[in-house]
């Protein structure tokens, strides 16, 4: 028994040895972050440089940590689905339904075929718009700065559809447990027609701004490769783990609300470079133009919530549910002790475990690098801290 | 017709008249300096302003619009907001370094000033390398930037000028390479004498395919010198925050700011000349009568008008492109650029030897 | 064959670069696609829909009445504790004891505009009104009371 500890501890302290001995005397320590233009937020990286090339990237969290997770014990049912916006605030809507499909879970409710629309196609707008401010943010990581501007223009869209129908542009709080909270507005319908014709020309003008530029492709080809079996042991999802041939939309592999009947494909690229991700960003686009293209003229009629008790107590036990949103997996995990608050609320947030790739990935590459490894990660700092 | 010569002329000769000519030319060296300096500031001016404009344009945005009509007062509200901040100097900085980079810079972009030819007779200092000249002392800006980037005691601006320097030296060459190629045809090192040989056409039109060739090469070239993106490496703002100048403030960076665009506005000068003729007006062969019509054109504004095209030339690649990688950008002068330029500079050779051009 | 390669690289890369200018290119000469707009200056054009949530609003009616029973359900509903209701006993012509409505105060430094006071609200007294230009000098000002002075509860509303 001694005798295993020992060598395991003598391992431990050489791997600890290890670790400490990446930082040599003559390399460069830099602190990119709290206060860093492409970090994106408050993420702070220690990275360790010799010369130009990265040796070692230690990301430091905890700038923007609010404790959600402990201020949802407090909240009723109904109340703590706000404070989910706040953590991935670019894909407000989908954090939303994922809390809402896990408390309908627990008080086991059917909600009505048109609510379920409603939340897909709003899902699908998120994503779009989530994708959007990608597209913009990472070509500015990369130097250019013009695509920010045109990007906006067409999330600048969607906003206003959201704005319409849900009362805000960025923390909507619009899903609820049983439903949504009103009906779609009546200019709804004409509206995303409108944009699905005006961003179809655009994204083609995304192409031939970006994605076509040899410069941009140079910058991204063979650069941060996430190998299949990294990206599963990593617990990467998402557009991340996709492009290194990883199957996990979970659209796909758990169907929820309407995605089972509907046509559309899991994007799988099997590069795992920093181009494999944008490709799979930009085709994502597509599909879930496509998406949208199928529903917005078959929204059910019926109610849009269904009637549920005043105060809502979830029954003992544990609960989860899982969405795909924007950027991973999303996981919701609630442990109720029948009260009408959660005893114990757990988030699984998918910019945490695609982070923690970064470091396998930046080594070894020049600081630009890092920059544009950081950009197609598609990070949302107060998602990693919560 | 208005002429910038005349004007010259009649001063100094009252000059002259009035005064001892020793005098005299301390008096005239005191007003070439002043107009220098109001031409830095004017161009400083100008420039962020274009840059803004152009840049919110291309951004699909309005810009500035708010200081003066249309905005046009905006940099000059800027000037005033940078004079009145605090220079701050960083407390683990080289002091005297950190205080005399930004000067540095500006004197140099100064200097480079000196053989331009603003328009016909209005030119500083007509020297006999003029070209050498230019291409001399315009690397030397790079130790203001090496100075900057180690006097601030800044991981960042020390990276930044690293970078500057490896850029500026590789580039130098082909930039270098491709004045050459010009000289080949003119001849002449003198700016008065290349301007002069581009009197029957520029020599863009003049030197076929390989004079075309060299003008792009000059292009990239000297966007990579004057630190403009792509090549903005040395202030890379997504990877380095600001680069060489993270801990200026106030009027320190305001001035590395000014030589920035100045060097801009140098090299797009410099360009202008050696493949667009400076102010010659634009000839076509024997067509009298439209060269004639060309001619009433004053010739400063024929300078100015190529300038500008070839500095909104720059800017339209800034506000395109996304920023290379420093090896990217090493390997695109090593294996790119330099291979072609030489060859480029063979064939122009051939070219001027045999006669071949218009 | 490399050196046809090497040419064939060349004349694509410029080509995809082309390609990016001709885009700015297009932009920079078409002013009609600009989609900014000189926010103050364009009242006109800064109409929010009916259903933006900008601040939390206690609709009075021409005699200075409004909807509120005092029920604090709002209260209730609030994530935050934005609200805070005071009531008070009115006695009404015939004698009897009845609770109303004294002080709505609402914190708008503390609200997240998430609706869930006005879904809750079982008479619609209070609703989202579109103002969204919220800033003061002063963080007492967020402070509001929203029962105008002298108001009381509309009749027949229980």
């Amino acid at each position: 028994m001694l005798k295993i500890l020992n060598t395991n501890h003598s391992q431990l302290t050489t791997h600890m040895f290890e670790e400490v001995a990446t930082t040599t005397e003559g390399d460069l320590v830099i602190n990119v972050g709290p206060q860093h233009p492409s970090t994106h937020g408050v993420l702070h990286l220690l990275i360790t440089l010799s010369g130009e090339t990265i040796k070692n990237v230690e990301p430091h969290l905890g700038y923007i940590h609010r404790s959600i997770e402990k201020m949802c014990e407090s909240l009723s049912y109904r109340q703590f689905i706000y404070v989910t916006s706040r953590m991935d605030y670019l894909s407000s809507h989908i954090n939303n339904h994922g809390c809402a499909l896990c408390v309908e879970k627990g008080l086991q409710i059917e909600i009505t075929p048109r609510a379920r629309v409603i939340r897909v196609l709003m899902d699908e707008l998120t994503r779009l718009a989530s994708h959007q401010l990608w597209w913009g943010a990472m070509a500015m990581d990369v130097g250019a700065l013009t695509p920010f501007f045109h990007a906006f223009r067409e999330r600048e869209a969607i906003n206003d559809i959201m704005e319409e129908t849900c009362g805000a542009r960025l923390t909507m709080n619009y899903i609820v447990p049983g439903g949504v909270m009103f009906d779609l507005h009546p200019n709804f319908q004409n509206r995303v027609k409108e944009f699905i014709r005006f961003f179809k020309t655009k994204i083609d003008e995304y192409d031939d701004l970006v994605t076509g530029n040899i410069i941009f492709q140079s910058r991204m080809k063979r650069v941060g490769y996430l190998s299949k079996e990294d990206a599963i042991s990593y617990g990467c999802t998402g557009p991340t783990a996709r492009a290194s041939g990883v199957s996990c939309d979970i659209r796909k592999l758990y169907p929820y609300e309407v995605y089972g009947n509907l046509k559309f494909d899991e994007i799988i690229e099997t590069g795992g470079d920093c181009f494999s991700r944008y490709l799979v960003r930009m085709q994502e686009m597509r599909q879930s133009l496509s998406i949208i293209e199928q529903l917005i003229d078959n929204i059910p009629d019926g109610e849009f919530q269904t009637k549920t008790k005043a105060v809502l107590k979830l029954p003992k036990g544990e609960f989860y549910s899982r969405v795909e949103t924007a950027r991973g997996e999303f996981g919701v995990y609630i442990i109720s002790e029948g009260g009408t608050t959660p005893y114990r609320i757990k988030f699984r947030s998918p910019g945490f475990s695609n982070l923690s790739a970064l470091n396998h990935m930046a080594k070894g590459h020049k600081i630009g690098d890092l920059v544009a490894i950081m950009g197609t990660l598609d990070l949302v700092i107060p998602d990693i801290d919560r | 017709m208005f002429s910038l010569e005349g004007i010259t002329k009649s001063i100094d000769r009252w000059l002259n008249s009035t005064f001892h000519p020793t005098l005299a030319l301390l008096l005239e060296f005191l007003i070439v300096g002043l107009c220098a300096i109001t031409l830095f500031a004017v161009l400083g001016l100008v420039l962020v302003l274009m840059e803004r404009k152009v840049s919110a344009y291309m951004q699909i945005r309005r810009g500035p619009n708010r200081v003066g009509p249309g905005g046009s007062l905006q940099t000059v509200a800027d000037t005033i907001k940078l004079t009145m901040k605090e220079g701050l100097t960083p407390d683990g900085a080289d002091k005297f370094l950190f205080n005399l980079a930004p000067f540095v810079v500006l004197t140099v972009a100064m200097l480079v000033l000196a053989p331009i030819a603003f328009a016909k007779g209005f030119q500083l200092w007509d020297i006999n390398i003029g070209v050498l000249y230019i291409s001399a002392v315009s690397s030397v800006s790079i130790i203001g930037i090496l100075m900057a980037g180690w006097a601030s005691n800044n991981k960042y601006s020390l990276l930044g000028a690293m970078r500057s320097g490896a850029q500026i030296v590789s580039y130098e060459l082909s930039a270098g390479l491709s004045i050459i190629s010009m000289v080949v045809l003119t001849g002449s090192l003198q700016i008065s004498d290349i301007i002069a040989s581009q009197q029957n056409g520029w020599w863009i039109f003049k030197g076929h395919i390989p004079a075309i060739i060299a003008f792009v090469i000059f292009i990239i070239a000297v966007t990579a010198e004057t630190n403009r993106a792509p090549f903005d490496l040395a202030e890379a703002e997504s990877e380095l925050t600001a680069g060489f100048h993270t801990e200026y403030s106030g009027m320190k960076f305001a001035l590395f700011f000014l030589a920035e665009y100045v060097n801009i506005f140098i090299v797009c000068a410099i360009g202008a000349t050696l493949f667009f003729g400076g102010w010659m007006p634009l000839h076509i062969g024997n067509w009298t009568g439209f060269n004639h019509i060309m001619d009433y054109i004053p010739s400063s504004i024929w300078f100015l008008g190529k300038t500008f095209f070839l500095i909104f030339l720059i800017m339209w690649f800034r506000w395109t492109f996304p920023r290379l990688r420093i090896d990217q950008l090493l390997n695109l002068e090593w294996k790119y650029l330099f291979p072609i330029s030489m060859f480029n500079l063979l064939l122009i050779t051939v070219m001027a030897i045999m006669g071949w051009h218009f | 064959m490399f050196l046809k390669k090497y040419l064939s690289d060349i004349f694509s890369a410029v080509a995809s670069l082309l390609k990016g200018m001709r885009m700015t290119g297009y932009y920079f000469t078409h002013r009609k696609e600009i989609i900014t707009q000189n926010y103050p200056d364009n009242p006109e054009l800064m109409k929010l829909p009916e259903r933006f949530r900008g601040e939390v609003v206690m609709p009075h009616d021409e005699n200075n009445e409004h909807a509120c029973t005092g029920c604090t359900a709002c209260e209730l509903a609030c994530p935050n504790a934005t609200i805070k209701i005071i009531t008070k006993f009115d006695i009404s012509p015939d004698g009897k004891k009845k609770k109303a409505l004294d002080t709505f105060i609402y914190h708008l430094e503390l609200c997240t505009m998430c609706n869930l006071c006005v879904v809750a609200c079982p008479t619609d007294a209070i609703k989202m009104a579109q103002n969204f230009e919220h800033s003061v000098f002063d963080r007492s000002k967020l402070t509001k009371k929203l029962n105008a002075p002298g108001s009381k509860i509309r009749e027949g509303i229980e």
